[in-house]
């Protein structure tokens, strides 16, 4: 690597000991609240609630037991668990195509019209507040008034058809949907911009070539638009999928996790500070992230093969 | 060709109705909790706030059944000035105007043909009777819902009046010190920007230090490291909170602020040494090959040159790391929970505790809304590029 080293410039071999200098503090805080608890977590994810056994300690005796895995098995077969992934699964159906659908049809329709950028910044405001800050909002919207008068407004829309009002947030047939709305809500506006930029990246000519050649514009949308920045549609899907995964605030804010709304975020939380049960949540975690790695490597593959091209 | 373009223009149309009604379908909720927090408590819980400007209940069948005697502002028939407050006081419940309706006045019914009113009728006539006369009367918006969260006041009434009354409760003192009220938006406020501000500087300023060595020192390594520092991104927050919250508890560390910044600072690293790589490894490299020939140190190099060039980068992940930050519930929750309350810790607790307290709930929401808002619409661009390129951090 002789050559290498010569073409690098004289102001950047600066001795062994002043590159660590620049790096140390970086390395260090980041060993010390990444490296070290995530490891840790692995370990107490085999460890029983107070993390002093093994595992396998916490077995009842004629129940099914895995051993040291035993924290894995409450965390995959309780029911209360098969709950979250349920619900998580539907989030991320209905929050992922939501947000991508929504985002895309609103992108291509304000290419076309002269007040764009005031179209995009409504849409993109949700992201600038918190989930907290949201769940206040879409609370007030989904108000249950159980006496005449309702003060939220989809209950007023439904009372003025002359149908009656419903309790959006504790119906279990319908909390999950009320909720994913609101995450919908506020991601839109991410997927929106991403996608905006890609169709700006579409050669004009090619859709002006298609056009003369008589194709409608549903024709020149899907036969054209949207092969084109498919490799941008496939980085938003995976990237809200992740985001979609760790959904936590929402839920906590707008139920609290009852009325069967818990996602798996929401059982991690609720095993450690609710229940002390950490080696149960560290197993959580550690499902957690699991579940995130395969997004996450094929995610950075792809945008790194983006910027390539760029 | 004229009809060529009223065809283009015809054809517009659905794009125009499907995207601002899109809009309005966003904008609408956010609306309502603005309009809400600035009405008084009393109107919150009677009528939707989207009658905030329509008139008081009433109005209607006051028209309908009195007005042709009494007009429009009640002053009209000389016998009975509906307005008089001590008159109206008397029908406090809608009986006893039933009542009244029903007695003849010198020998002549008192309505005459007109039908009497119903309860419920009689009930909203005797309520906007109490709003013209004066009794009841109260401006349609208010700012008392906002000096309510912000100084934590509980009670029935408003933090004003009963400060003007001498009613406050024990933990008000009426002065400035409310606002460190440990319960109130104020105190939390100050907590965010307290938590927010050193957990957005530390690791800006650690990233440009390792940025700057990974792209302008050369060392062993430097490649592998990097990538793995990089790869650290995937690590999700969640899969760090236990151990750390224990090594907290006996180093004394938690709901201390400095907990909470470290934790931050590890977090918001790996994106931030990512971002700021990839900016100052673009920068030209003659240029930091002349600042060298020219006898520029690697210190002058990085704190004279890579710094003063990267602004636009540490502006876009400033204001990332910054929203993030004041939007984050679960680490706060854990790290520092109601010792030092920030903005949405103390929303959400209010969410538990007061149930149905609109007003404060609003308001309190609005204030923890405010500044991400406004950095939002004064700096879209940066906010924007920060957003997209570091969406996916833990």
């Amino acid at each position: 690597m002789a050559t290498r080293d010569d073409r690098v410039p004289k102001i950047m071999k600066q001795g062994k000991v002043v590159p660590w200098l620049y790096v140390a503090p970086a390395l260090l805080i980041m060993t010390a609240f990444i490296v070290y608890p995530g490891l840790n977590t692995l370990v107490l994810s085999f460890k029983n609630a107070d993390s002093t056994q093994s595992a396998a300690t916490a077995c009842v005796p004629g129940e099914p037991c895995w051993g040291i895995f035993e924290n894995y098995r409450y965390a995959l077969t309780a029911p209360i668990m098969l709950n979250a992934f349920r619900n998580n699964l539907l989030w991320i159906i209905l929050m992922v195509g939501g947000t991508v659908g929504m985002g895309l049809l609103i992108a291509v329709l304000a290419d076309r019209v002269k007040y764009e950028a005031l179209a995009k910044a409504i849409i993109f405001m949700p992201m600038a507040i918190s989930f907290v800050g949201a769940g206040i909002i879409w609370k007030f919207v989904y108000n249950y008034g159980s006496g005449q008068v309702q003060i939220g407004l989809l209950n007023a829309i439904l009372t003025s058809l002359g149908r009656e009002p419903v309790s959006w947030l504790t119906e279990p047939a319908i909390n999950n949907y009320a909720l994913i709305l609101v995450g919908t809500w506020m991601w839109t506006g991410f997927c929106m911009t991403i996608l905006s930029a890609a169709l700006k990246s579409v050669p004009g000519e090619i859709l002006e070539a298609a056009r003369v050649d008589g194709a409608s514009e549903w024709t020149v949308f899907w036969k054209i638009m949207v092969p084109i920045i498919m490799p941008t549609i496939a980085v938003v899907v995976t990237s809200m999928v992740i985001n979609v995964l760790k959904i936590f605030d929402i839920v906590y804010v707008m139920t609290g996790g009852n009325y069967g709304t818990e996602v798996i975020a929401n059982r991690m939380y609720g095993e450690m500070y609710i229940s002390h049960q950490s080696g149960r949540s560290a197993a959580i975690a550690v499902i957690l992230i699991l579940l995130t790695i395969p997004f996450m490597i094929w995610n950075i593959r792809r945008f790194r093969e983006q910027e390539a091209i760029r | 060709m004229i009809t060529d373009r009223v065809k283009k223009i015809l054809s517009g149309i659905p794009t125009h109705v499907v995207l601002v009604g899109l809009c309005l379908i966003w904008l609408i909720p956010t609306i309502g909790l603005l309009v809400t927090s600035l009405r008084p408590f009393q109107d919150i819980n009677q009528s939707g706030w989207w009658t905030a400007l329509a008139p008081p209940r009433g109005a209607k069948d006051y028209s309908q059944t009195c007005a042709s005697c009494h007009g429009s502002d009640g002053k009209s028939i000389a016998t009975a000035d509906l307005t008089d407050p001590e008159l109206v006081n008397k029908y406090s419940r809608s009986i006893k105007l039933l009542a009244m309706l029903k007695k003849d006045i010198e020998g002549e019914p008192h309505l005459k043909d007109a039908p009497v009113p119903d309860p419920q009728q009689a009930a909203d006539i005797a309520d906007y009777l109490k709003r013209i006369s004066g009794i009841e009367a109260r401006p349609r918006f208010t700012l008392n819902n906002y000096i309510d969260a912000l100084m934590g006041y509980r009670g029935t009434a408003n933090y004003v009046t009963d400060c003007a009354t001498g009613k406050q409760a024990l933990d008000l003192k009426c002065d400035t010190s409310d606002l460190l009220n440990p319960r109130g938006m104020g105190r939390a406020f100050l907590n965010s920007l307290l938590v927010a501000i050193p957990s957005t500087f530390l690791p800006i300023l650690f990233a440009a230090f390792a940025g700057y060595a990974f792209s302008w020192l050369h060392f062993r390594g430097r490649m592998w490291l990097f990538a793995l520092l990089v790869g650290l991104q995937i690590v999700p927050l969640q899969m760090t909170l236990i151990p750390i919250s224990r090594l907290y508890a006996q180093l004394g560390l938690s709901g201390t602020f400095l907990g909470v910044w470290l934790f931050h600072t590890g977090f918001g690293l790996p994106y931030a040494i990512y971002l700021m790589r990839n900016f100052l490894g673009s920068l030209p490299r003659d240029l930091f090959e002349s600042a060298y020939l020219d006898g520029a140190s690697h210190w002058t190099a990085f704190y004279r040159l890579a710094l003063p060039l990267s602004t636009p980068a540490l502006a876009s992940l400033g204001i990332f790391q910054f929203l993030w930050i004041w939007n984050d519930l679960l680490v706060a929750l854990v790290f520092l929970g109601g010792q030092h309350p920030v903005l949405t810790y103390q929303i959400s607790n209010m969410v538990s505790s007061l149930g149905a307290g609109w007003h404060l709930l609003t308001a309190a929401a609005f204030l923890s809304m405010a500044l991400p808002m406004l950095v939002f619409f004064s700096l879209q661009r940066y906010f924007v590029r920060g957003m997209l390129a570091g969406a996916v951090k833990g």
